[in-house]
């Protein structure tokens, strides 16, 4: 019964992922469409039209992937046979994987069973993401290298220096949230998240660690290659850099990792410092105002709330990172590396030492 | 229940959707491969050939051993920061000590222009 | 004990391509697999920070860069010559050795299992924590300063040749 409860937990986790990454191909869209006054993806009929309505997000939802799948696979005569489909599953594999432990909500009490909603219930959750998204830098230089060819090759090896320093950064941003939370455990960092400032504001990470909040979500984007970090696939330099040489689902694939990506930094900022499934003032037996004014809710319905409420955040994040993209221009080299080396890396070192001497100062006092 | 068979269950599950993801254009899409079309593409002219010989700026590699040696530093910082409270003032001092001997390295490598990309 | 033999087919034959394998990116990528495999033995033995430290420094940094020397020196796959036919002999002779040294390492040590129980904490961040920044402090220190050394030997060689 607990295996198949575990089952359960790890497929819905692997569908939000897949899903949000479908739904975000089409907010990306429609999006970037609204923001350069476009019309953008606006046709979405089946069978020529057999619906008298537009189907809307279903356009890109299922006619986008179903397009790519159906295009032709083109391997390169020069390119490495093996390491040309190897690089796109192992890009994807790392990144797809990560959701397995971030929580999405708080227990479901069924029938007897206290089922936390959490797929993998692993208290180094934060070590596990770190440990897959340096795993995740392999299909930007494998693809990169694999294609034989100098635009892919050059946005590989790009790829993955800017991968590699953008981790440092986001590894440090992450110790200062465990130096406060004192734990590795996502579960238990959200659960902390759950009590009150003062007795009126809630104690979400972005309180404590907004600076550590700073450094992860510029490092996170960075990590996903997307404008304006997109050096390794810059069109105008590189065609599409370390994935020019490739065709139909492959090229998909990388594309979708990057999507995975934006997800996966959502989700740490979600959970880490926006208190992840937490709805202020609600906890397992209803709603607690301040001021002593409560109502009492169903225990299933504080589940789906809480579950809503992470799914809301989660969306939200990724809608910021998508309005940052086609916001900004992309930056040179050069000032891709020095924001990382030079600002970004001093930056959470000296947060994670003023969080350590914060934490001994008013020991004990951290979380009220 | 041991939460790494969960893992398992999501690396298995993972493993094969991705693999039919790869694989789906091969399965699904149309086969004619010409000569033109299997070259490598560089803008339209015939390529150059092979990577053979070709060599790139050795920046590459010194931020590659940079990221080894900060992200040991970073690591260690973990298990650190979870017993943090325990260890107290002395764990500060402990690791300050530690970072400091890194922090001459950033600003060695900073000061001979390391971090300089022209 | 079935876990271990899994992983050991899969393992073994992972770490022999890395050796065996003409062209070096392979190799790489085959030893990535190996530490892999390697750190999910960690997990079958409970020491969970070691695994995930495995992951993350050995497979996600270690391999990168030994990726980055292969690729930018762009090493080709090896032909066999002559030298390396007398050189293949000697590294067979020194491995058969090793492998009978450790058959007799493992042979000795057979009475006392190793898979006794550890304490009931065993492996966990904290209990590892606790002793890196007690009894091991020292070597916890020195090793800021051998990755200092690494950090300015490289930058050293690095500038020499540009």
């Amino acid at each position: 019964m607990e295996v198949l409860f575990t089952f359960g937990k790890v497929v819905f986790a692997f569908l939000i992922v897949l899903q949000l990454t479908l739904i975000l191909l089409w907010v990306e869209r429609k999006g970037s469409a609204l923001i350069q006054d476009r019309v953008g993806a606006n046709r979405a009929n089946i069978f020529g039209g057999v619906l008298p309505f537009n189907l809307g997000i279903v356009n890109t939802w299922m006619a986008d992937p179903l397009k790519l799948f159906h295009k032709e696979d083109i391997v390169p005569e020069a390119a490495d046979q093996f390491l040309h489909w190897f690089a796109p599953w192992i890009a994807i594999l790392p990144l797809f994987v990560t959701f397995a432990v971030i929580p999405f909500g708080d227990v479901l009490v069924a029938g007897g069973y206290t089922i936390n909603l959490q797929a993998a219930e692993l208290d180094l959750g934060i070590l596990y993401i770190l440990a897959m998204l340096s795993l995740a830098v392999y299909g930007v230089v494998v693809g990169g290298w694999a294609s034989n060819s100098r635009y892919s090759f050059l946005g590989g090896v790009r790829g993955t220096a800017q991968m590699i320093s953008y981790e440092i950064p986001m590894g440090l941003a992450l110790v200062s949230v465990v130096l406060t939370y004192g734990t590795i455990d996502f579960q238990q960092i959200a659960r902390d998240q759950g009590e009150l400032m003062f007795g009126i504001l809630p104690a979400w990470g972005v309180f404590y660690q907004p600076i550590a909040l700073v450094v992860l979500f510029i490092a996170g984007m960075a990590e996903s290659k997307r404008v304006p970090f997109d050096l390794p696939e810059a069109e105008s330099e590189l065609v599409a850099g370390f994935y020019t040489e490739y065709s139909g689902s492959k090229q998909s694939v990388f594309m979708m990792a990057d999507f995975v990506e934006v997800a996966i930094v959502a989700a740490l900022v979600t959970t880490l410092f926006f208190g992840g499934w937490q709805v202020p003032y609600l906890y397992r037996d209803g709603f607690q105002f301040p001021g002593g004014f409560d109502i009492a809710l169903p225990s299933l319905l504080v589940t789906v709330l809480q579950v809503a409420s992470f799914l809301v955040k989660l969306f939200l994040f990724c809608w910021l990172q998508i309005l940052v993209r086609w916001s900004l221009p992309r930056l040179r080299y050069d000032q891709l590396m020095e924001l990382g080396w030079k600002r970004l890396l001093p930056l959470a070192l000296i947060n994670v030492a003023v969080t350590a001497v914060m934490v001994l100062l008013l020991d004990g006092r951290t979380i009220p | 229940m041991n939460p790494y068979l969960a893992l398992l269950m999501s690396f298995g599950l993972c493993a094969l959707v991705a693999t039919i993801m790869v694989c789906a254009s091969w399965v699904l899409g149309p086969k004619n491969p010409t000569k033109t079309k299997l070259e490598i593409f560089e803008t339209g002219n015939p390529p150059l050939g092979s990577l053979r010989g070709v060599r790139f700026p050795i920046k590459f590699y010194l931020t590659a051993i940079l990221f080894v040696v900060f992200d040991i530093e970073v690591v260690f910082m973990y298990p650190w920061a979870v017993v943090f409270r325990q260890l107290g003032w002395a764990g500060l001092a402990e690791m300050a000590v530690f970072v400091a001997v890194l922090a001459v390295g950033l600003a060695y490598v900073w000061r001979v222009g390391a971090l300089e990309w022209e | 004990m079935t876990l271990f033999w899994i992983l050991a087919f899969l393992t073994v034959p992972a770490a022999l391509t890395v050796v065996l394998h003409r062209n070096p990116v392979y190799s790489a990528l085959a030893l990535v697999f190996t530490l892999f495999q390697v750190a999910i033995m960690f997990v079958a033995l409970e020491a969970y920070l070691i695994a995930f430290l495995q992951v993350i420094i050995y497979a996600g940094a270690i391999l990168v860069l030994i990726l980055f020397a292969i690729m930018l020196l762009s090493l080709e796959p090896e032909e066999p010559s002559p030298e390396r036919s007398t050189m293949r002999a000697w590294g067979w002779g020194v491995a058969a050795l090793l492998m009978l040294e450790l058959g007799a390492v493992a042979s000795m040590e057979h009475g006392a299992s190793p898979a006794q129980a550890g304490p009931k904490d065993f492996g966990s961040v904290t209990s590892v924590a606790t002793e890196l920044f007690s009894t091991h402090l020292l070597p916890f220190e020195l090793t800021s300063i051998l990755l200092l050394v690494a950090l300015v030997g490289a930058v050293v060689l690095a500038r020499r040749r540009s």
